[in-house]
């Protein structure tokens, strides 16, 4: 359904992104992890076309969707995909719906203008994806404004917008960032729901390894604007071969007792401008020796997982 | 800047009755828009209103005192004061706001595609428009009446251009910021094209500062109706504006002060109320650091 392969994003003279690959069937679930700052969110506006907004542009590889090649796709037929065939749910709903317009005309917009609905059908439609969602009392929703609803209404509103025109694949940017933790498991499990239901393809980005594990069949881990780890998401926690994602395995809490520090890993991550050469976990890697600092390390495939480690493989 | 925008939301549902209502709810607001509802619905009225007819003259009587019948005197033709203050009223709201109304439909056009498109576009609008704001007032309108003669046409479009530039700029201001917002981003992913999005999200969310400015300027182009009737560019006798009453008052300034005292007075208690009401109006929007970030 949806084939990235070694994508690559240049803003001018900086390249935030390179070397992103991962594929996706219907019904599959990738999970996008990495801390902030490591290209998440830009491997998404590449698929959704949306970089040049911001003045970025691919400078390489393919994003093969559907059998057709999005990277050199023309603004207007990319418009047609859009919201028709892949469904984007931005990171923060509170600021993702129109102010100054009710909740109903927001949603019809959609079906609208891919289904070429007229505005009843669209209305009809409308609650009835509403009411797929759970929100209660669905066709009173339509009359109200964003800003009479919590964060969690607006999130499925949001959803319901992706949703609307019936998308193959679905982005999900950080859906659950802005949300209370109680509503977060909610969405969570309505977007699982969803894509049973419906044989979507889910694209999920957090930073949240514990959601990924809960929710995903495959994970792409991100780590200074690269892939670093590409794998099922059993293979990924049972034998993680990258330092990197054994530390953000490590730092899921454990249970509830209060004794045990929660770990960490020491430093940041590096910013655009001053990526470290070789390897770019290096400077916050404890297994880091010479090799690491001078070259940077090739996909090598151990197992079922993919890493980009020197040590792949290593026993230890 | 989120709340922000949902006080705009709050005080836009329904424009017409709650942010105007709000703007009634102080006493300043209630007495200068007060005043600018009796003014309008003075202009409007006036054939009913007036107590004599504004031309018609009365050489035996010219400039009579403060009185009665002639409340506010008479002038050197024996007209009427009063009446032509009131038909005065007619001229310069209809012009100014015929003027602003012009102003802010192209403004709003041109500040709206600039802001979208951005680009070359961009700045060719831009500096045409900046261009135009660098023409003192007066100069414009000495263009306008040397091409097509005095009057109030001249007088329209001499006061629509004086005020292009700041609508085109407050509107390019706006729309640069909300081509940022997430909503606009999330209405792209859904595969809205640029007209879609310009008419239904950006222009709507634009529109509230563009709204008070307009208020305030109409204050602004009814002094300027006033300075070109003053220069005897604007209205062309007998039709009563203020600026060319005050002119002709200038003659007889000791003998019948009156003349030049009331329609001086109209404008600048016209002009206060106008300023007064559009204060209340940013404050009722919460909109002033937007207007001021223009």
């Amino acid at each position: 359904m949806l084939e990235v392969r070694d994508l690559e994003v240049a803003f001018g003279p900086v390249a935030p992104l390179s070397g992103v690959s991962f594929s996706l069937a219907k019904g599959e679930k990738l999970g996008i992890v990495g801390e902030s700052g490591s290209g998440k969110s830009l491997t998404a506006m590449s698929v959704m076309g949306l970089l040049p907004l911001s003045g970025g542009r691919i400078t390489g590889g393919s994003i093969v969707f559907d059998g057709q090649e999005l990277t050199t796709l023309a603004e207007s037929a990319y418009r047609k995909l859009r919201g028709r065939r892949l469904g984007l749910i931005t990171q923060n709903p509170m600021t993702s719906l129109d102010p100054l317009q009710k909740i109903g005309p927001q949603v019809d917009a959609v079906a609208v203008l891919h289904l070429s609905m007229n505005a009843s059908e669209a209305r009809t439609r409308t609650v009835e994806i509403l009411g797929t969602l759970r929100i209660p009392e669905p066709a009173l929703i339509c009359d109200r404004y964003p800003h009479q609803m919590s964060g969690g209404m607006k999130q499925r509103i949001v959803i319901a917008m992706a949703l609307a025109a019936d998308p193959d694949v679905l982005v999900a940017d950080e859906p659950t960032t802005a949300l209370d933790v109680t509503v977060q498991a909610q969405i969570i499990r309505l977007l699982d729901d969803l894509v049973k239901e419906r044989d979507l393809a889910l694209v999920l980005i957090t930073h949240d390894m514990s959601v990924v594990a809960q929710t995903c069949d495959k994970v792409v881990v991100m780590y200074a604007g690269r892939a670093i780890e590409y794998g099922p998401v059993e293979a990924i926690f049972d034998a993680p071969q990258h330092p990197y994602t054994q530390a953000l395995i490590n730092c899921i809490p454990k249970g509830l007792s209060t004794d045990e520090h929660l770990s960490g890993i020491s430093g940041t991550v590096p910013t655009v401008s001053n990526y470290p050469k070789g390897c770019a976990f290096h400077p916050r890697c404890d297994r880091a020796k010479n090799i690491c600092t001078s070259e940077r390390p090739a996909f090598i495939t151990y197992g079922n997982n993919a890493a980009a480690c020197h040590f792949a493989g290593d026993d230890r | 800047m989120t709340s922000n925008i949902g006080t705009v939301a709050r005080a836009m549902t329904g424009f017409g009755n709650s942010a105007i209502g709000s703007a009634f709810g102080s006493w300043l607001g209630k007495i200068a828009g007060g005043f600018l509802v009796l003014l309008v619905l003075t202009a409007i009225f006036a054939p009913w209103i007036t107590p004599f007819d504004y031309a018609a003259q009365n050489l035996m009587n010219s400039n009579a005192a403060p009185g009665w019948p002639h409340l506010l005197g008479t002038d050197q033709f024996g007209r009427d004061v009063l009446s032509r203050v009131i038909y005065g009223a007619r001229t310069s709201l209809s012009v100014s706001a015929t003027a602003i109304a012009i102003s802010i439909s192209v403004g709003m056009t041109l500040g709206a595609a600039a802001g979208y498109f951005g680009g070359f576009f961009e700045r060719a609008v831009m500096t045409v428009v900046d261009l135009t704001w660098s023409f003192p007032d007066i100069l414009i309108a000495l263009i306008f009446v040397a091409t097509i003669g005095p009057g109030l046409t001249s007088t329209t479009f001499a006061i629509a251009i004086a005020y292009l530039a700041q609508f085109t700029r407050l509107t390019r201001a706006q729309i640069v910021r909300l081509k940022r917002e997430t909503f606009i981003e999330a209405t792209i992913n859904l595969g809205a094209k640029p007209r879609h999005i310009l008419q239904y999200h950006l222009l709507p969310n634009a529109i509230a500062p563009v709204i008070v400015v307009g208020m305030l300027a109409i204050g602004d182009g009814i002094v300027l109706e006033a300075t070109l009737g003053f220069f005897g560019l604007g209205a062309q006798p007998p039709t009563p504006s203020w600026g060319a009453m005050m002119s002709s008052g200038t003659a007889q300034l000791f003998l019948s002060p009156w003349v030049i005292i009331f329609p001086g007075v109209v404008v600048a208690v016209t002009v206060v109320a106008v300023n007064l009401f559009g204060d209340e109006l940013i404050r009722a929007l919460n909109i002033r650091d937007r207007i001021r970030g223009a």
